[in-house]
């Protein structure tokens, strides 16, 4: 149990290290090719709605995300900072690990403005998590429904 | 018509030349302008968006809303009766409901002094009222039936509710025009929609702004990378905008052409938005045939401040709140309808990723009026142009005009009486 506990907080700290380095190429290899990557928010999560602000159920789709932040979408140049906090094991069934974490992303602009652009936390389940973990599923549920001007960057 | 009356100030800018295609910035900033035009416009003869029908189904269902900045009550009362209300309360103003929805509502109790007003927004009742051991209390003359916050008009159409302050306002249907209805109805066709999710964008700059965007089918194709290149919207397509005869509202709409799709024409402008990229899972654009018509996209708005959008099978309802001068609220409302297949379902949940704060052909709209704001923010008397396609607020075949924007300034300026 230590051992997953370590390699999911390592898993956990890779991953902000990769968005927030702006290694965004990179960011999909944390997933397995038929994950189910989304982000929503607490009060769309309580009610149980299904859309969400980005959605993925394929590596795909979210190397799709990254290629259109690099060539397709305009957007002032910021980059973010994560400040993910400590999982809670909530269960582990075969291979497969239920985790959360809660995190908070600063937003920086490009003219130095900082302010905290997101809180939430993050509902996953990895894969093999004693030794390489990947994410099978992750539900970012943001703590907020209002999103200050456009949300591009992954969280 | 040049000079505006509600444009006192002697230090203010105030020049607005003649004609459509000139718009100056001090429209976008200046807080007088930005007073009036909760009176004028959002309190004046214009419906605005407040809910779905779904929103409020069931008798004592409420859900808070808002009609420019002043903050709404929609409820369904027992007889299935839709009611709208300020939110409000007669006594002292302080807001009567402080969330965002409830359920199973008999009266609504102010909490600051538990006056209580009935699902229509009347005032039932004012707590001690007779004073307390025959003390205290209100005077003899006080009359509960001449106090309440003031109650809306409410009229629905396929299962959206808007609101009105006024009683001077046409019925809905006359307001949108026979054009603009048909149009609204070919979205739903008749469906019940269900909420999908709801969220909210916080705009960087003044409401009009946000409207102009939305009203501007030039920039379509050219901002918006992930639009063209897949050609969901090319103004090579077919397609054509409506403008009512007021010009406060419009439609924006396209469909798949057969044949070429004029790309000499996109490549000749060396425009940013004719690349070949590519997507590795398609599948995110694999939607259905909803629309025997072959409309891939409408865009519609209602003046002031809504739109309804089909983007595919992408259908969103977009409410604008402005936050004062330089800030806005864009509330999005991501539908399906009821009778959706679990495939259609998931492709409407792919296509979300088209729309919203995160959108990849939506997500720039947050970002450009911020650009505008901050692009005139020492140019109050300079002006805008707009001769696009001409000086009219016609509607018209071709795409490639601003039309719809016209429309809405000539709108706008006969509301605010500018």
């Amino acid at each position: 149990m230590q051992e997953i506990y370590f390699a999911i907080t390592r898993a956990l700290a890779d991953y902000a290290r990769c968005i927030d380095d702006d290694r965004l190429e990179e960011w999909p290899d944390f997933f397995v090719d038929d994950c189910l990557y989304r982000i929503t928010s607490a009060a769309n999560f309580r009610e149980g709605l299904q859309a969400s602000l980005v959605f993925a159920n394929s590596k795909g789709m979210l190397m799709d995300r990254v290629s259109a932040l690099r060539t397709a979408n305009i957007y002032e140049r910021h980059a973010y900072r994560h400040i993910i906090g400590n999982p809670s094991i909530l269960g582990v069934e075969g291979d497969l690990v239920r985790a959360e974490a809660p995190f908070m992303v600063a937003r920086i602009m490009r003219d130095g403005a900082t302010s905290l652009f997101a809180t939430g936390r993050y509902l996953d389940v990895w894969r093999g998590a004693a030794d390489n973990p990947k994410l099978v599923e992750r539900v970012v549920v943001c703590d907020s429904s209002r999103i200050d001007t456009l949300l591009v960057l992954p969280l | 018509m040049s000079d505006a009356s509600i444009l006192d100030a002697a230090t203010a800018p105030s020049h607005w030349p003649e004609g459509l295609t000139r718009v100056p910035y001090w429209v976008f900033q200046r807080p007088d302008v930005y007073d009036a035009e909760q009176k004028r416009v959002f309190q004046g003869p214009c419906w605005s968006y407040l809910c779905l029908e779904t929103d409020v189904r069931e008798p004592g269902d409420w859900r808070a809303t808002a009609i420019g900045e002043a903050p709404i009550v929609v409820t369904r009362d027992d007889k299935g009766a839709i009611h709208a209300f300020e939110n409000r309360c007669a006594h002292r103003g302080s807001l009567i409901c402080i969330d965002d929805a409830g359920k199973g509502a008999k009266q609504f109790s102010c909490v600051y002094h538990a006056w209580s007003y009935d699902l229509e927004g009347t005032l039932t009742g004012v707590a001690f009222k007779n004073g307390v051991k025959g003390k205290g209390g209100m005077p003899p003359e006080f009359r509960i039936g001449d106090h309440g916050p003031r109650k809306l008009r409410v009229e629905t159409i396929e299962g959206m509710v808007f609101g009105t302050f006024s009683a001077e306002a046409p019925a809905l249907r006359d307001y949108l025009g026979p054009e603009i209805v048909s149009r609204v109805e070919r979205v739903f066709r008749g469906r019940k929609p269900v909420v999908l999710s709801r969220f909210t964008q916080a705009l960087p700059n003044n409401w009009k702004l946000y409207i102009e965007n939305v009203k501007d089918s030039y920039h379509a194709s050219i901002l918006h990378l992930f639009f063209t290149t897949f050609e969901i919207n090319r103004l090579s397509q077919t397609g054509a905008i409506i403008v009512d005869e007021s010009g406060g509202h419009h439609v924006s709409y396209s469909q798949i052409a057969r044949g070429p799709t004029g790309n000499a024409e996109y490549s000749a402008q060396a425009i940013r938005s004719d690349s070949q990229y590519k997507l590795a899972d398609p599948s995110l654009l694999h939607g259905f045939n909803e629309y025997p018509d072959g409309i891939t996209l409408q865009i519609l708005s209602v003046f002031p401040c809504f739109v309804l959008q089909q983007i595919q099978n992408s259908i969103a309802c977009r409410q604008v709140i402005p936050r004062g001068p330089g800030e806005a609220d864009l509330n999005w409302t991501i539908l399906g309808f009821e009778d959706d297949t679990p495939e259609e379902r998931m492709a409407r949940l792919k296509q979300a990723n088209l729309v919203g704060p995160a959108g990849f052909i939506s997500m720039e709209d947050g970002c450009v009026g911020g650009f505008v704001r901050r692009g005139v923010a020492g140019a109050s008397d300079e002006l805008a142009v707009l001769e696009m396609g001409g000086h009219d607020a016609r509607g018209s075949e071709s795409r490639v005009t601003e039309a719809s924007i016209r429309g809405f300034w000539q709108a706008y300026r006969a509301r605010m009486g500018i």
